[in-house]
């Protein structure tokens, strides 16, 4: 079989492959860690790869693989934020470079015990803020997807998107607070889910903002995109967030057909920014279900053009809190100490050191919101208009079954061109940012590209824990498109 | 009418433990006054009356048995302490002798 060939399957596919007895998993790890090998350093998907120390690790993972899991010798590329024992974790981020921690996340657990193998360091935005893989504290990760490589990932989760999409990952996890998930699907033109708040334990993700962050599967299709799901959702005892609620057989809904089910539309705000491109692609995406016996209806978020301010009130008030921690003393990086160095300067020069400038900026953004005299007209206003957005998704999901509309404004843009403007790049999350405010599951799934070939994805909204309506609607679209 | 000057930014850079002087001072006031200015918007939203929210799901009080179980190594978690004495994680004097 040709170089790459395996590398480029889906989990299904693979699954069936190795059932059959026709490839053994060592066959596609060595197709994918070639190919790894080859690609990587082009588009940087990964950081700090050893294809070696990779390889008999995961040959040694292979061994302990139990071999009726529904994931057996599968390949799952991990986003450098979410905690794998005795590997690395650095959130892309020079205060946590070196650390290594002393347990596995709960998803990598419920990875394991299918018998998936786990790839770690995916790139990302350094702790997980921002929207290109650019502030990465070990340089971008580029879009495969882009001729010239000239386009950005997108991100948080750029490194693992990108993965999926250069044929460098079987399928990937990230991290999703405010679309970091969904944004790099839609640039790099694959599937990407945030699930419900709630549905996936946070154990061992490296917390950004506590009440948003939710981990979620990057794939090549909706298929694998529920079995992903399937393995890594339900209640955790060591995340007290985590639901209480059963996890369905997404596999078994993904078949079911959408007939009967309705869309809701929404009016857009910043409908100045939103591309043309994409705004005929998800119209089509809309006639291709509307074909499929999907009713469509308006519905009104009439909060969600607040959706960005309130984001960036909440979430870094939750930041500033949760990277308080990083002081040098228990863990991850430490300026030297000196003689006549207080324990202050210690602090005050590991942080300044160790953080790059978004990281930052959303600390003292938050430390701002939530310092006295400021608290109420921000962070408590905050919480309020969120509770409007919130009643705007209650409100919809009464009348429809799921909400559509673009994933971001426009295709990939280019590296740098958004990097000065901090503003500018907040902006080129408008359409994700609701999902995580109210906390409804949003699916990112390709619809289209641009004139010059650049990926373009939609964005599918449901109740929360209505997971399965999203894979319904977007298998049925997959199979429709590919006619 | 500037919401963050360099003045307030230094303030605030201190809660934070972050150092910032001279150019980078003056440049992330800037960005941060842009971006506190277009937060303004939230200003002009009508919320009398309504309920804030910190969290989405109607979960309170969870709780688990309390009943000791696995747990990690004190090896295992001094270890990654940048600095240590066994078995103390040291830090730069913090009293005056």
């Amino acid at each position: 079989m040709a170089s790459g060939a395996l590398a480029g399957k889906t989990i299904h596919e693979l699954r069936a492959l190795i059932a059959q007895g026709a490839i053994s998993p060592a066959d596609l790890l060595d197709d994918l860690l070639a190919r790894i090998e080859r690609i990587n350093p082009s588009v940087h998907a990964y950081l700090d790869i050893d294809p070696e120390r990779l390889r008999q690790e995961a040959e040694a993972q292979l061994r302990a693989a139990p071999r009726g899991g529904r994931l057996y010798g599968i390949p799952v590329t991990i986003k450098d934020n979410i905690c794998v024992r005795g590997e690395e974790t650095s959130c892309a981020s020079r205060i946590l470079q070196g650390f290594r921690p002393p347990y596995d996340a709960t998803v990598i657990e419920r990875l394991r015990r299918e018998g998936a193998l786990i790839l770690p360091r995916a790139n990302m935005d350094e702790f997980a803020f921002g929207s290109s893989t650019e502030n990465s504290a070990f340089g971008p990760t580029r879009n495969p997807r882009a001729k010239d490589l000239d386009r950005v990932p997108g991100g948080s989760s750029g490194g693992s998107a990108a993965a999926v999409a250069a044929d460098l990952a079987i399928a990937a996890l990230g991290s999703d607070t405010g679309g970091s998930i969904r944004q790099p699907a839609s640039f790099c033109g694959i599937v990407g889910l945030k699930p419900t708040y709630g549905r996936v334990s946070r154990y061992g993700l490296v917390a950004f903002a506590s009440s948003l962050d939710q981990i979620g599967p990057l794939t090549k299709d909706a298929e694998d995109a529920a079995i992903l799901l399937s393995v890594i959702a339900g209640q955790d005892p060591r995340d007290s967030t985590s639901a209480p609620v059963e996890v369905p057989d997404y596999v078994a809904w993904l078949k079911a057909s959408p007939k009967g089910l309705t869309i809701g539309i929404p009016a857009l705000p910043g409908a100045e920014g939103l591309s043309q491109d994409v705004r005929a692609a998800v119209d089509q995406a809309l006639e291709a279900f509307r074909s499929l016996g999907v009713k469509t209806v308006p519905v009104e978020l009439s909060h969600i053009d607040k959706a960005i301010a309130t984001y960036y009130i909440i979430a870094t008030a939750e930041a500033s809190s949760n990277l308080a921690r990083y002081d040098g003393v228990q863990y991850g990086f430490r300026a030297a100490d000196g003689a006549g160095r207080s324990l202050l300067d210690t602090y005050l020069d590991t942080r300044s050191q160790g953080f790059g400038a978004e990281a930052k900026r959303r600390i003292l953004l938050g430390t701002y919101v939530l310092s006295q005299g400021y608290y109420d007209a921000y962070y408590l206003k905050g919480m309020r208009v969120r509770t409007l957005i919130k009643r705007d998704f209650d409100e919809a999901f009464t009348r429809c079954d799921a909400i559509v509309m673009p994933t971001a404004p426009t295709p990939a843009f280019r590296l740098g061109e958004k990097l000065s403007d901090p503003l500018e790049m907040y902006l080129s999350d408008i359409y994700t940012i609701s999902a995580n405010l109210a906390g409804v599951p949003a699916l990112s799934v390709p619809c289209g590209a641009s004139p010059d070939g650049l990926p373009i994805g939609m964005q599918l909204l449901a109740a929360p824990f209505r997971e399965e309506v999203l894979f319904r609607m977007a298998h049925a679209y997959e199979q429709a498109r590919r006619g | 009418m500037a919401v963050v000057t360099p003045d307030i930014l230094r303030q605030v850079a201190s809660l934070a433990r972050l150092r910032l002087e001279g150019p980078a001072l003056a440049q992330f006031a800037a960005q941060l006054d842009e971006i506190l200015q277009y937060v303004q918007q939230l200003q002009a939203v009508e919320t009398s009356g309504v309920e804030p929210t910190s969290h989405v799901l109607p979960l309170s009080n969870v709780l688990r048995k309390d009943e000791p179980g696995a747990c990690l190594s004190q090896e295992a978690v001094l270890g990654l302490a940048p600095a240590q004495q066994r078995p103390f994680v040291t830090v730069p004097k913090v009293l005056e002798t």
